[in-house]
């Protein structure tokens, strides 16, 4: 009798992917050296072994993609009869499906996720954003009747690595459809997967200068957000620099969009079905790794049923399967960066030290890359950093509550506001939950849902605007107010 | 413990904090957890891991109008060595007949470790009166049936009748008790909600059943990823709260060697190694043996071979 049933590696082939030595700036329609003369490496975080070298965008090179954008938003994008943008963005959301293997290869090289999540999340949706925003391209009046929705101009667009080709599909599918030009600057980490996009752009004869990739740290974020030939503004990030790049704005009448951070609760009430509720709590916590700005990091389990969910919890936690991002069996994949692996193993030990009580599941770490074993906190209060603090990272603090006033009182008690999720079989206890959450998203029954129809966004410190559905829109038209 | 004060019948006290007795399923989420576990990738050695474990845990079955004592005997011929050029290949792990059929299975199997089970309590509807079923399960178990895979009370338990479920089950247990390995089938197809999977699933343990099993194979749907699932969550919580141990026999539809597998990597990843083993899970199938044993000789030679190469039973 075996003692253990090990799976196979079952990696996916990487060969479907040809990544370039180096790449330049993606501005006017085809790739150009950036004027910067900089470049740094990208790197895959499972194996920390070097990718590509990619370009470090200076202000010559925001300022030469900007007035590409420019000369394309008031040369043809915006002057296009809106069915032939849809039809542009129909065609990109056919040829993303197309090579969906190959970006969902690519997403987990670059960023260390496991191919089952962008093969079965990050890559479809980013097509589906794509599809649905085309269909709202010729029909702007109808999304803002008697307002005469008008295109913005130029959008300055910069996206954070968890997600990056899914939150490059979130800014430039809703910019394009109601006739904007774009600049966008993928994360730092992870800029391979926007790369590739520019091929999709050349593919879809796309118009050049309609979109622009521009690579870089930090720096070359903030040139965007300060150039004054940009109109708006679109970040998703962390709530420290979407502070900074408000206090930017503040009285250049650029508009502004901020997707930031987050701290959800998660509540299970005594009458959720228990076995799903704790899938619940895994999905919501260590889907990709816990980088997910809405995952539920704060746990709030009615006391009653408190230690029948955490036994179920630790004993699923001990079937996660850490490991390589291409094996097609792994659940939990690579921490995206070295700096974002320090941030976690700081908090984690932030919590030890404060009195919480750490549970690990064993489990067996690659020896080179940046891993980091999903883990939970029980005994945590309220006062603690690791429920305070967003930890961006596979790690869960488990809270307690006795009633559903004391479960919105705690779940609320944050500076951030953009999800949560609520567990009973009780349709009416939802929707009274839902009604006084203090969140943007408030998911029954269900976590880390996405669908382009639904509008995300955040509360307090969590961002304004929303992105998705109808209300994704609102941000990339300018309208006639009654 | 205190005791209750008297209730009225049906309600229960919580007294102590414990998991529901019932418990709710959440069909979204049951759905979204199976077809994970269903995308999983078993490849090479764990691969012939599970299609080795597949044939040992198989109930080799024919439940036709048309079986014969030739058909029948056949059947077990096939079950005790299921590839005459290859002695690695096991047995399977019972034989599953209609009760007339019964003597002819004993006969061939006779002296072998594969056993005979038999369908009873009038099978697969279970629509007769209970004398006729505890008869008939008498009957089969005193024929010499090792198990017996009887169908509940749909009727019963679809206008609410539990009790009158939980009593023939109890019944047909203790005829069975000592003698004879009693599976009880629930027929998920014909219950429309996992809820009621659940509860019945709990029906059937509380009854007294060693193995739970999903369905008849002459139901419209069969054995799915969820339903089974659904069923292995209300083992592993009975095993948490009591410490007993009921086995889950999956039925129905499964004629891949790929569903085999996806079934087996969810009680894996579910009950843990300790249910892989055909004491514990068990599935039912006809057809389902060939397409093992060719996907076997493929992992070893690395060719798919003619049909032909498999004797047909």
């Amino acid at each position: 009798m075996a003692t253990a049933w090990d799976y196979a590696p079952a990696p996916e082939a990487r060969d479907i992917v040809r990544i370039q030595e180096r790449y330049g700036l993606f501005i006017g329609g085809k790739f150009v050296e950036p004027l910067s003369g900089e470049r740094y490496t990208t790197i895959d975080p499972a194996r920390e072994e070097p990718l590509s070298e990619v370009a470090q965008a200076n202000q010559a090179d925001v300022n030469r993609a900007v007035k590409a954008a420019r000369g394309a938003f008031e040369g043809t994008w915006s002057k296009l009869r809106p069915s032939e943008r849809a039809k542009y963005l129909f065609r990109i959301a056919r040829i993303l499906q197309e090579r969906s293997r190959e970006f969902a290869v690519l997403e987990s090289l670059n960023g260390g996720k496991p191919i089952r999540e962008s093969r079965d999340v990050d890559i479809p949706l980013a097509a589906a954003h794509f599809f649905y925003y085309a269909g709202w391209a010729d029909k702007l009046e109808y999304a803002f009747p008697n307002r005469k929705p008008r295109p913005v101009g130029v959008a300055g667009q910069i996206i954070p690595w968890n997600f990056p080709l899914l939150m490059l599909a979130w800014k430039i599918a809703p910019a394009l459809a109601a006739g904007n030009t774009v600049v966008l600057k993928p994360a730092e980490t992870t800029p391979l997967t926007a790369l590739l996009f520019c091929d999709v752009v050349r593919q879809a004869e796309l118009p050049p200068g309609v979109v622009n990739i521009v690579t870089g740290d930090g720096r070359t974020g903030a040139e965007i957000v300060a150039h004054p030939g940009v109109d708006k503004i679109a970040f998703t990030g962390s709530t420290e620099v979407g502070k900074a790049i408000q206090r930017t704005l503040a009285g250049t009448g650029k508009r502004l969009t901020l997707e930031l951070g987050g701290k959800a609760a998660n509540i299970i009430f005594d009458d959720a079905p228990l076995d799903q509720a704790v899938e619940g709590i895994i999905n919501g916590i260590y889907f990709n790794q816990g980088h997910v700005c809405c995952a539920g990091s704060r746990l709030f389990v009615q006391e009653s049923i408190y230690e029948a969910t955490i036994a179920k919890l630790k004993r699923r936690m001990k079937t996660l399967r850490v490991g390589d991002p291409l094996d097609k069996n792994t659940d939990v994949g690579a921490i995206n960066s070295k700096q974002q692996l320090e941030k976690i193993t700081s908090l984690v030990q932030s919590g030890v030290d404060e009195g919480a009580e750490l549970y690990q599941p064993p489990c067996k770490l690659p020896e080179r890359g940046y891993w980091f074993v999903p883990t939970v906190f029980t005994n945590v209060a309220q006062s603690y950093r690791i429920a305070q603090e967003e930890i961006f990272g596979p790690v869960l603090s488990v809270l307690t509550f006795r009633t559903p006033d004391e479960a919105i009182e705690k779940a609320n008690n944050t500076p951030y506001g953009l999800s949560a999720g609520v567990w009973t079989e009780k349709g009416s206890r939802i929707l009274a939950m839902a009604q006084r959450l203090r969140a943007g998203v408030v998911w029954a029954n269900t976590y880390n849902r996405f669908d382009p129809a639904s509008p995300f966004g955040g509360y307090k410190e969590s961002g304004f605007g929303r992105e998705g559905g109808r209300h994704g829109l609102e941000a990339y038209v300018a309208l006639d107010d009654a | 413990m205190a005791t209750a004060p008297a209730l009225p019948g049906g309600f229960e006290l919580p007294l102590e904090p414990r998991l529901p007795r019932l418990g709710s399923v959440d069909a979204v989420a049951l759905e979204e957890r199976a077809d994970v576990l269903s995308k999983r990738s078993i490849k090479r050695e764990s691969k012939v891991f599970a299609l080795d474990l597949a044939i040992r845990m198989m109930d080799l079955t024919t439940l036709e109008g048309a079986d014969t004592p030739g058909k029948v005997a056949a059947l077990s011929s096939k079950g005790i060595r299921p590839d005459p050029t290859d002695p690695g290949i096991p047995s399977v792990a019972a034989i599953c007949v209609y009760p007339n059929l019964v003597p002819y299975a004993l006969e061939r199997t006779r002296g072998t470790d594969v056993k005979v089970a038999s369908v009873a309590t009038a099978f697969p509807s279970g629509q007769s009166p209970l004398e006729v079923k505890l008869e008939e399960t008498r009957w089969v178990v005193e024929a010499g049936a090792q198990e017996v895979d009887m169908v509940i009370d749909r009727g019963a338990f679809l206008s609410g009748r539990y009790a009158q479920v939980y009593d023939e089950i109890v019944r047909v247990k203790e005829i069975c008790a000592g003698r004879a390995h009693l599976k009880v089938i629930i027929e998920t197809g014909e219950l429309g909600t996992y809820d009621n999977v659940r509860r019945a699933s709990l029906l059937a343990i509380a009854g007294g059943a060693d193995f739970i099993k999903t369905s008849t194979g002459k139901a419209a749907t069969n054995a799915t990823l969820p339903v089974a699932l659904c069923m292995l969550e209300v083992i592993r919580d009975v095993h948490e709260e009591t410490g007993r141990v009921v086995g889950m026999k999956v039925a129905g539809g499964i004629r891949q060697s790929k569903q085999a597998v996806q079934f087996l990597v969810q009680v894996y990843e579910t009950l843990g190694l300790a249910w892989l083993t055909p004491d514990r899970y068990r599935i039912g199938a006809s057809t389902l043996l060939n397409d093992v044993l060719m996907q076997i000789r493929k992992e070893r030679t690395g060719r798919y071979q003619n049909p032909d190469y498999f004797t047909v039973d």
